[in-house]
């Protein structure tokens, strides 16, 4: 099955990247589920939590303070202005 | 005779002690762009996706956005000049100093006004002693700039930028700045940051091409919120290629000013001893001569 191969930037750091099955982030609008195959899309991040769910391991969230992200080929870009790694069990959004 | 030796004396101590200085400031600036270097390589990610997504959208959208349209005619440019906060630099400061002097020039030969502002309390000193006018400075930490920093600099600029030219606005922007080139070579650089310019490109590869993408929630509203960003990640790019820069500049500036205490060093300590041993010697000859004035009496 393709996978989504994601990648996440801070203004001044480079946060997380890794393959994933699944993107689930807040845009302005309301909320985007971004899968395999999902047609490219840019589009503006609001304030609040991304919820990741890698090939193997246990759902990442990140919280940010709102940036951008693209979506193009299964290569997910998330450039936010400040992000934090937060506890995977603490995720908001299940 | 004795005078001398001491005066020699006393340059040897104050030049080994500055020395020590000279030596400590190398080790720290040597400690420190290590760090400098880690962080232009850290903010890399981010500037390149932000270039690759509004090139993205240049390419694919007729844009017609202020940041990136042309002005009919240029009236007023803000210049922002990036300098250190301290010297014991070498010529890193003044370089890129003089590079905004000849910017200034260049633009005011084009009948365009400018407007500066400034970035490190070298640059500050140098426009206050020669009674320049400039807009607004920020100063501290341009060995380690925030992002906070780039942030506020580039708000202050894209308001000028957004102000039209009958309310005191600005109609492009400059950065000049020192490009980290290498540990020897650091150039003082002239970039234009605003308005961006839009570069039509053929591209023969497929897979370099950039795909066409959907926007949310607009693209005009996608725009406003990416362009801005664009502006404050090339300051911030800009801010800690200086910070490189200043820390390369500082290193080699103390090593160089080591290497020459040292030289000093060597030169009085030579000196002392023949001061030492002419007294000696003076001392001696005038025994003889007592002696020889005692026995031939």
């Amino acid at each position: 099955m393709a996978e989504l191969e994601v990648e996440i930037v801070a203004a001044d750091h480079f946060v997380w990247s890794g393959a994933a099955k699944m993107v689930k982030a807040r845009t302005s609008d309301g909320e985007i589920g971004i899968l395999p195959g999902h047609s490219p899309v840019l589009a503006v991040l609001a304030a609040g939590d991304l919820a990741i769910e890698p090939v193997s391991g246990a759902r990442i969230a990140v919280t940010v303070d709102g940036g951008f992200f693209s979506v193009d080929s299964n290569r997910v870009v998330i450039v936010a202005d400040n992000a934090q790694m937060g506890e995977s069990t603490s995720a908001g959004i299940r | 005779m004795g005078a001398q030796i001491r005066v020699y004396r006393q340059k040897i101590n104050s030049t080994t002690s500055m020395r020590k200085i000279f030596k400590a400031m190398e080790l720290i600036a040597t400690s420190r762009i290590g760090k400098a270097r880690a962080r232009v390589a850290a903010s890399q990610p981010y500037a390149n996706a932000i270039t690759r997504a509004v090139s993205a959208v240049a390419s694919q959208t007729q844009i017609d956005h202020p940041l990136t349209t042309e002005p009919e005619q240029v009236r007023r440019s803000a210049v922002l000049v990036l300098t250190a906060d301290r010297g014991l630099a070498g010529s890193y400061s003044a370089g890129v100093l003089k590079q905004a002097e000849g910017l200034a020039e260049l633009l005011r030969g084009e009948g365009k006004e400018v407007k500066t502002y400034l970035v490190g309390r070298k640059a500050q000193a140098y426009f206050e002693f020669r009674g320049r006018p400039y807009e607004q400075v920020w100063t501290g930490g341009t060995d380690a700039p925030e992002f906070d920093t780039a942030r506020e600099i580039g708000k202050v600029l894209l308001e000028q930028f957004s102000l039209g030219f009958e309310q005191g606005g600005v109609d492009e922007i400059h950065v000049v700045y020192s490009r980290f080139q290498s540990m020897v070579v650091q150039v003082p650089t002239v970039v234009r940051l605003l308005p961006l310019e839009v570069a039509d490109e053929y591209v023969s590869d497929e897979s370099d091409l950039l795909p066409l993408y959907e926007f949310e929630p607009e693209t005009e509203q996608v725009l406003d919120a990416l362009l801005p960003r664009y502006i404050e990640s090339r300051i911030f790019a800009a801010l800690l290629q200086a910070a490189a820069s200043e820390l390369a500049a500082r290193q080699r500036a103390m090593k160089s000013a080591g290497d020459n205490a040292t030289e000093l060093i060597k030169k009085y300590t030579r000196l002392r001893n023949t001061a030492r041993q002419a007294e000696i010697t003076q001392e001696l000859s005038e025994i003889v001569a007592g002696a020889d004035a005692l026995n031939a009496s």
